[in-house]
């Protein structure tokens, strides 16, 4: 576009309109609307918009992590829960944030329907007239041909239809015959698509939200799962999913297999360098089992969901026996990794009528050879696997009912178990090693350590859709940015003075109705192409076509 | 599969070599503006006698055409003024310039693909070769756009701060090649990241071109309140306010849809690894953050009253965003994005 003026929207904004027209309640909500769909408070409302995402950075984020959070409340008791009031620790789901953005989107298709409408209707109109005096426009050429001005016309219309102008002939009139040509209108086209496109977006994520699912699960080798809410140690539905209708497939975990760093120094040693997941799938009961591999970037879909390898670590596998030597407990437990080298923390719950047993573990997949300091890992693969435990008896507090937090222990009603000392009782293992507790209190054999994957599972049903519009905004939106969008008139008018018998007077304008840097080549090229299939009557007279020769009439 | 330490430790060299060479262009093109600042100053100074010629020559009609004065008068009087760095006259500095810009680029480039070979992978896993490679591309995009137009009296401003970011890079943010962590082998990597580069060398061309637009406008208001600017004499030979608005627009125009890109690549790319593909992680926000910022400033330049100076201001704001997305974000905010690498 040329000036400034040109770029507003394509719908004006009636005088006056920066205070309520008229009275009462009717004026007031035109008044209100027309803010609202105004260029000037989508800009603000971007920039709050902008502004306002930034503390969810700052802040850390229940619906990234939950334990983050917990975590601040912790440091910061006094301030927290005040920021929590202003929802700085979930600020995409806020008020305000969710504010902003609905009020943004009601006035992106406040704005746009109108526009819509417009550009409708601007698609079915003729060209405007040719200007009395193209030489006023932006660009202006002018070249005496040995044609016919019809004939001239005649070649100006093919091609300009060839550089996909609409065109329309205006005929003979007082400054001679000429036609117009248009094109362009896609670029307001891509505009419309882009900004709907964003609306689809948005609702493409909200069903995604309504319908679609999130959930987690820690499989350890050798063990299966089936896709059923029980199954999940986490389970996040959207407010419209049935859990009790839910695909069911389910898979068996084989193996998982890591690789760390073992060549590089620095930072880089230790690294996690592959984690591969092999498991037996299952799509429904009864169906043929189809093995596959899961690995990060690789997930696994079934049942039109889909399965992530979203962690790892270690499960201890142990046997506790009570002091009659009965086997009271025999599983792996998973323990959750801490730190780059898998430093891991867990907790065992025996529960047992002649006394509950509560052990807190540290596993150090590497136990540093080092004995002078703290147990610390060096390396996160099981190359020197050791178990710390603290052993704590009385009452864990399983029959309580309540929902128990399966990594901690409640010790509010239990004692340590302390040595001969009268110190806390800590001792170490090493795979295949069993330890006998002081006083009668059993035996804990720690048989061996396997891993454990978590896996998320998340069914989005919009999925496409948002990926759909997403595109389509982006297409829409280069249009709205690339296309030019040009008027270009031709007059061919019968040339006068002393040699002018059967010649005409070529006049070329055009005008940009967007940004435009190619106009002047654009009025050329349409210049040198009606020069080029003119029909050369004259051979001497033919006109060079480039650069074409430049006269003021 | 492990590290070729021989081509790691050649593309070290690679990379200190360029940046020597880039230290040569960078001198060179200051060489040149301030060349251009001496011509302009001459031609200003002209101009000025020239007007006090025609003063003169209005009081005086026997003057006219009794020196060589009459006809440089005529001319520079009708005529628009070309900037300098546009009107075609010979620069050997510029063209001295250039000649080291590519052949520094050369060897950068040079580094860039022998650091990626050294591990079998894409070159920019860290901090370290994210700038590494960055640079790269911004002074690859320099020249191209160099071969379109003659945008040489912005090679300073592109130099400069590539070299601020090598010199960060290497002294501050090295890291020995290595292969990738699972989370970043994919090939949404390559497209993700590759397309991000492209775009983000846009976005620092135009915050030069749009520095240097806010610089010109407060000459020329400072010139049209009949003060002489004070310093920066090199800034007479750049294009107008009004053109530099104009090709930071363009740069932007052309970065916005890549950025978006990047952003839709970027949420695929999530939904393969995480299984959510917006979870408003923190690296998420601030490419969302810098996508706004811009398209704010699209809309800043097509509303009324809202043109030039404001918009650049939003084309600033949208920079700042960018190098905090880079620098800050990586290493500080908590989220799934910690792939720095800083040792
Ligand atoms: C979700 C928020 C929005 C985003 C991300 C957005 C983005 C954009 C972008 C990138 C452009 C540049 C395209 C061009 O220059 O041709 C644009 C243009 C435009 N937008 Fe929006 N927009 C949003 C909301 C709105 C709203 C709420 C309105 C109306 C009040 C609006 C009206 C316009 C208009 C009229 C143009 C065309 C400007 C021109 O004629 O050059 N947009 N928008």
């Amino acid at each position: 576009m040329t000036s400034v003026q040109e770029r507003r929207p394509a719908l004006p904004e009636p005088p006056g309109s920066d205070r309520p027209a008229g009275l009462g309640l009717v004026g007031w909500a035109r008044w209100t609307w027309r803010q609202l769909t105004s260029m000037r408070t989508a800009l603000l409302l971007l920039m709050l918009l902008a502004v306002l995402a930034v503390p969810g950075s700052l802040f850390p984020q229940r619906n990234i992590d939950q334990v983050a959070v917990a975590q601040y409340f912790q440091d910061n008791p006094d301030s927290a829960p005040w920021l929590d009031r202003l929802s700085l620790f979930d600020v995409y789901s806020s008020p305000w944030f969710s504010a902003v953005y609905l009020l943004l989107f009601i006035s992106l298709v406040g704005c746009v329907l109108p526009r819509t409408k417009v550009h409708v209707a601007n698609l079915r109109q003729a060209p405007p007239r040719t200007p009395a005096r193209l030489s006023r426009l932006p660009e202006h050429r002018t070249v005496e041909v040995d044609a016919a001005p019809g004939d001239v016309l005649r070649v100006a219309q093919d091609v300009l239809r060839s550089r996909r102008y609409r065109t329309a002939d205006f005929g003979d009139d007082r400054h001679g015959p000429s036609m117009a040509g248009q094109r362009g209108e896609l670029r307001e086209s891509g505009n419309l698509l882009f900004h709907l496109a964003l609306v689809g977006v948005l609702i493409a994520v909200g069903i995604g939200g309504l319908y679609g699912y999130r959930a987690q699960v820690i499989v350890q080798q050798g063990q299966a799962y089936t896709n059923q809410v029980t199954a999940y140690d986490s389970w996040d539905p959207g407010a419209y999913v049935d859990g009790s209708a839910l695909p069911p497939f389910s898979f068996a975990l084989n193996a998982l297999r890591v690789a760390f760093d073992e060549d590089s120094s620095g930072n880089q040693f230790g690294a996690p360098r592959s984690f591969e997941a092999d498991v037996t799938v299952t799509d429904a009961p009864g169906q043929a089992p189809r093995q596959e591999k899961i690995r990060v970037n690789e997930p696994l879909r079934a049942g039109g969901a889909s399965v992530y390898l979203a962690g790892n670590g270690y499960a201890p596998v142990i046997t506790v026996r009570n002091g009659a030597g009965e086997v009271v407990f025999d599983q792996g437990t998973p323990f959750l990794v801490q730190d780059a080298n898998y430093t891991s923390t867990g907790v065992v719950k025996v529960s047992d009528p002649a006394g509950d047993l509560g052990l807190q573990g540290l596993l150090l997949p590497t136990a540093s050879e080092d004995s002078s300091g703290p147990p610390v890992s060096t390396f996160p693969d099981l190359r020197n696997p050791e178990v710390l435990f603290f052993a704590y008896t009385g009452d864990l507090g399983l029959d309580d009912g309540v929902p128990q937090n399966v990594y901690e222990l409640d010790t509010s009603r239990m004692q340590r178990v302390t040595d001969v000392d009268g110190q806390p009782l800590r001792f170490s293992m090493k795979p295949g090693d069993t330890y006998d507790l002081p006083n009668g209190l059993g035996s804990v054999t720690l048989d061996r350590i396997d891993r454990f994957a978590g896996f998320t599972v998340r069914h989005d049903p919009a999925r496409a859709m948002a990926l759909t519009f997403s595109l389509l905004a982006i297409v829409g939106l280069t249009a709205s940015l690339f296309v030019p969008r040009r008027r270009v008139w031709v007059r061919a008018a019968p040339a006068t003075g002393d040699a002018a018998q059967g010649r005409t007077l070529l006049e070329v304008g055009a005008l940009a109705r967007s940004e435009d840097h190619g106009l002047a080549g654009e009025a050329d090229a349409v210049l040198s192409a009606v020069l080029a299939r003119l029909p050369a009557r004259d051979t001497d007279q033919t006109p060079s076509d480039k650069p074409p020769r430049q006269e003021e009439p | 599969m492990s590290v070729d330490e021989t081509l790691a430790s050649a593309s070290n060299s690679l990379v200190y070599s360029a940046m020597a060479v880039y230290t040569l262009a960078l001198g060179a093109s200051a060489m040149d503006l301030a060349g251009l600042g001496e011509r302009a100053t001459a031609r200003n100074r002209r101009k000025q006698q020239g007007r006090q010629a025609l003063q003169a020559a209005s009081r005086q009609p026997a003057v006219v055409g009794a020196g060589a004065a009459g006809p440089v008068v005529r001319t520079s009087a009708t005529q628009e003024p070309v900037p300098l760095a546009e009107d075609g006259a010979p620069r050997k500095a510029a063209g001295i310039a250039t000649s080291l810009t590519v052949l520094a680029l050369l060897l950068h480039l040079g580094g860039v693909v022998t650091r990626g070979l050294s591990a079998h992978r894409a070159p920019w896993g860290n901090m370290y070769e994210f700038s590494v490679t960055g640079t790269s591309v911004v002074v690859l995009v320099y020249l191209l756009v160099l071969t379109r137009r003659d945008v040489r009296w912005l090679s300073t401003f592109v130099l400069a701060p590539v070299l601020l970011s090598l010199g960060l890079a290497v002294a501050v943010l090295y890291t020995d090649s290595a292969p990738l962590v699972p989370a970043l082998q994919s090939y949404w990597l390559i497209i993700h990241v590759s397309v991000a580069f492209v775009s983000s060398a846009l976005f620092v061309l135009a915050f030069s071109t749009t520095v240097l637009q806010l610089v010109q406008e407060r000459r020329e208001a400072q010139r049209a309140a009949g003060a002489t600017p004070g310093a920066g004499r090199f800034m007479e030979a750049l294009p107008s306010a009004a053109d530099l608005e104009k090709l930071s627009y363009r740069l932007i125009a052309i970065s916005f849809p890549l950025w978006a890109f990047t952003l839709v690549a970027g949420a695929i790319w999530a939904e393969v690894a995480w299984g959510r593909y917006w979870n408003w992680d923190p690296k998420e926000v601030w490419t969302f953050i810098i996508w706004v910022v811009y398209a704010a400033y699209l809309h800043a330049r097509a509303t009324g009253g809202w043109n030039g100076r404001r918009a650049a201001y939003l084309s600033m704001a949208g920079f700042a965003c960018l190098m905090i997305n880079y620098g800050v974000v990586n290493t500080v905010f908590p989220g799934n994005h910690s792939y720095a690498g800083i040792g």
